[in-house]
């Protein structure tokens, strides 16, 4: 029932264009969200992979090779092959005969099958990893058998492998996102705060106002969301805890209550509070709650985000006139302006080495996202426009998710950073505020 | 029926009963709107989106019905784009409400700042806060009370009009003075 979008900006071959295309409807069929992949330059540096269905799955059972394909494709780093392109779907390594592989240059290949224990009725699931140009098996994983329920989870931790092999970076296939959800008009009007997936799969409400949510930020142990909530004509910051959905309100001064950031030691969060004169950046202890006042100045300081580090907050300061992003010690101290290059720049957060932002640049009457490199300078756009925002990157700092205006309302997207390949999650509803999960531990 | 403060916010997953610890005391319940949902808020929405006042039926005055109309827009102030500046038709609006409220030194309102749809969630709250208060400013220069004034922003988290061009965002930048 969800349909799939293919758009090929730049240049690539017919057959390219072709095997995108079934890869798209293939994966989709098994999605909840509607994707729209857009791929544009060129594949240089994409690494080619196939994967192959993988033998033993029942008609009802989660397509495998659809969620693998789907989460290396989404990052920009691999080049996939449509089922229909196959050239044949061996099971195992003694099944594969190379010069088919490549012959469609597909230098990598993924099997896999699956075994059930008819007593327990749990399926365990062997994958391989092969060099079709070597002619070298690379992994064979026995994975931890699991009940069928838990095969697509399966499948985002076979992706996980299959990536740090292939890259040396750690996947971030098996995290999260939490995002804001706004349905309905008026007095029947919904916000949810919702979290899913990190492709978008098995959306779960974990909070729901008729007031406006907003600004989801992880702790760091993935256990809790911190965000904004407002009650008769009040704001304030909450903390969730996941597993219990108990709720606690941290704060709720006069006037803003406004992005919280959680530390990277869990201890303390970042906040925006107005209650003293104006919108200024305090820093709050998450048990005592005792705060301090980071900035004191005229005019709106607001949007803090912690370096990995947790030295360092950058911010969003009309201080200069137009918004622009600063820096400032998290002990307090002056602060120093970071963007030069657009119009304005708001929300930045850094990238998890800690030696990029990502922000939302405004130029040219678009806002788009745009990724600085804080040692040169350099800006980098990674999105369209005109109405993107709320960036967001994945814990290995490989994809962006932001929100972004579709023709059916807000949704979500993903951009690798190279900007090159992006997607389209479509969601019921207004969706935005992507806040993507750390690693899982 | 709920009667805690915590009710605009509850938790699917929750047992009812941990939402419940809230920072108001019993005398911050407010009437259930008549079409009996369980919202803690003298704030729902109208079709439009706009705020819609519920509940305040204790200060009702022949006077200030006309004034605090959301629907004909009598309480709505609007600015310019990148603005906090108060043209003659705001400034003209906010004449009408200090009258009023410095001669009825017992009502209090909300002023409500909202933005439109440009810019990041976060830095538009800090913007609608700025509108909210410069309407403030107007009617404390004007001698209304500061007990009777508060302020809060939605940003761009409550739209007027939905749409995505200059004619909705005209709309939606705005202030609007609600009755509490």
């Amino acid at each position: 029932m969800a349909k799939a979008v293919t758009k090929i900006v730049g240049q690539k071959s017919m057959r390219n264009k072709l095997s995108w295309l079934l890869a798209l409807l293939v994966f989709s069929s098994a999605a909840h969200a509607d994707l729209d992949v857009t791929i544009s330059g060129g594949e240089t540096a994409a690494t080619p992979i196939a994967i192959v269905p993988f033998a033993g799955l029942a008609a009802n059972e989660v397509d495998m090779a659809k969620v693998i394909d789907a989460d290396l494709g989404r990052t920009g780093q691999f080049r996939t092959l449509a089922r229909g392109s196959l050239p044949e779907q061996p099971s195992d390594p003694a099944g594969v005969h190379f010069p088919s592989w490549r012959a469609v240059s597909m230098d990598n290949l993924v099997l896999g099958q699956l075994k059930r224990d008819p007593a327990t009725g749990s399926v365990q699931v062997r994958f391989y990893l092969i060099d079709t140009v070597r002619g070298a098996q690379l992994m064979a994983f026995d994975m931890p058998a699991v009940a069928p329920t838990q095969l697509r989870y399966l499948s985002h931790q076979i992706a996980d492998l299959i990536y740090q092999k292939l890259t040396g970076i750690p996947g971030a296939f098996t995290t999260k996102i939490a995002y804001v959800a706004a349905s309905g008009l008026g007095s029947a009007r919904r916000f949810e705060l919702v979290v899913a997936d990190a492709d978008g799969d098995s959306p779960r409400a974990v909070a729901v106002s008729r007031e406006p949510l907003m600004s989801p930020s992880w702790s760091p142990d993935r256990k809790q969301l911190a965000y904004v909530g407002f009650e008769r004509g009040r704001s304030a910051i909450y903390i969730h805890t996941l597993a219990t959905g108990q709720v606690r309100k941290l704060i709720s001064e006069k006037g803003i209550n406004g992005s919280p950031d959680w530390s990277p030691d869990g201890r303390s969060m970042a906040v925006t509070l107005s209650f003293e004169t104006n919108p200024d950046i305090y820093i709050i202890d998450v048990a005592t709650g005792s705060r301090r006042r980071i900035t004191d100045q005229y005019g709106i300081d607001t949007e803090a985000s912690w370096s990995p580090d947790g030295q360092t907050l950058v911010f969003t300061s009309d201080r200069g006139g137009q918004p622009q992003i600063y820096q400032v010690p998290a002990a307090g101290g002056d602060a120093k302006r970071v963007t030069f290059v657009g119009k304005q720049n708001l929300r930045a957060s850094y990238s998890p080495d800690g030696k990029s932002l990502v922000v939302v640049n405004y130029d040219d009457a678009r806002y788009r996202i745009a990724l600085l490199d804080l040692a040169s300078g350099a800006m980098k756009i990674i999105s369209d426009g005109p109405l993107d925002e709320s960036p967001s990157y994945a814990p290995n700092g490989m994809v962006v998710i932001y929100a972004t205006q579709g023709r059916q309302g807000a949704e979500l997207a993903t951009s690798s950073i190279d900007g090159r390949v992006r997607q389209r999650m479509r969601q019921p509803g207004d969706v935005r505020e992507p806040a993507w999960s750390p690693q899982n531990r | 029926m709920f009667k805690k403060s915590f009710i605009a916010l509850v938790t699917v997953l929750a047992m009812a009963g941990c939402a419940s610890k809230g920072a108001h005391n019993a005398q911050d319940t407010i009437p259930t709107p008549v079409d009996g949902s369980s919202s803690s808020s003298a704030i729902g929405g109208n079709g439009d989106g706009a705020p819609v006042q519920i509940g305040d039926q204790s200060y009702g005055s022949d006077q200030g019905v006309g004034l605090f109309d959301t629907s004909a827009k009598t309480n709505v102030i609007y600015f310019a784009l990148d603005s906090s500046d108060l043209d003659s038709t705001g400034l003209a609006t906010v004449d009408k409400f200090a009258k009023y409220l410095s001669a009825n030194p017992v009502t209090k309102v909300r002023i409500e700042g909202n933005t439109d749809e440009r810019g990041t969630r976060e830095y538009n709250i800090s913007l609608g806060e700025r509108r909210a208060n410069a309407v403030l400013d107007a009617l404390r220069t004007k001698g209304v009370s500061a007990n009777q004034l508060s302020v809060i922003s939605y940003g761009e988290e409550r739209p007027a009009a939905q749409g995505h061009d200059e004619a909705a965002w005209a709309q939606n930048r705005r202030a609007v003075i609600i009755r509490q």
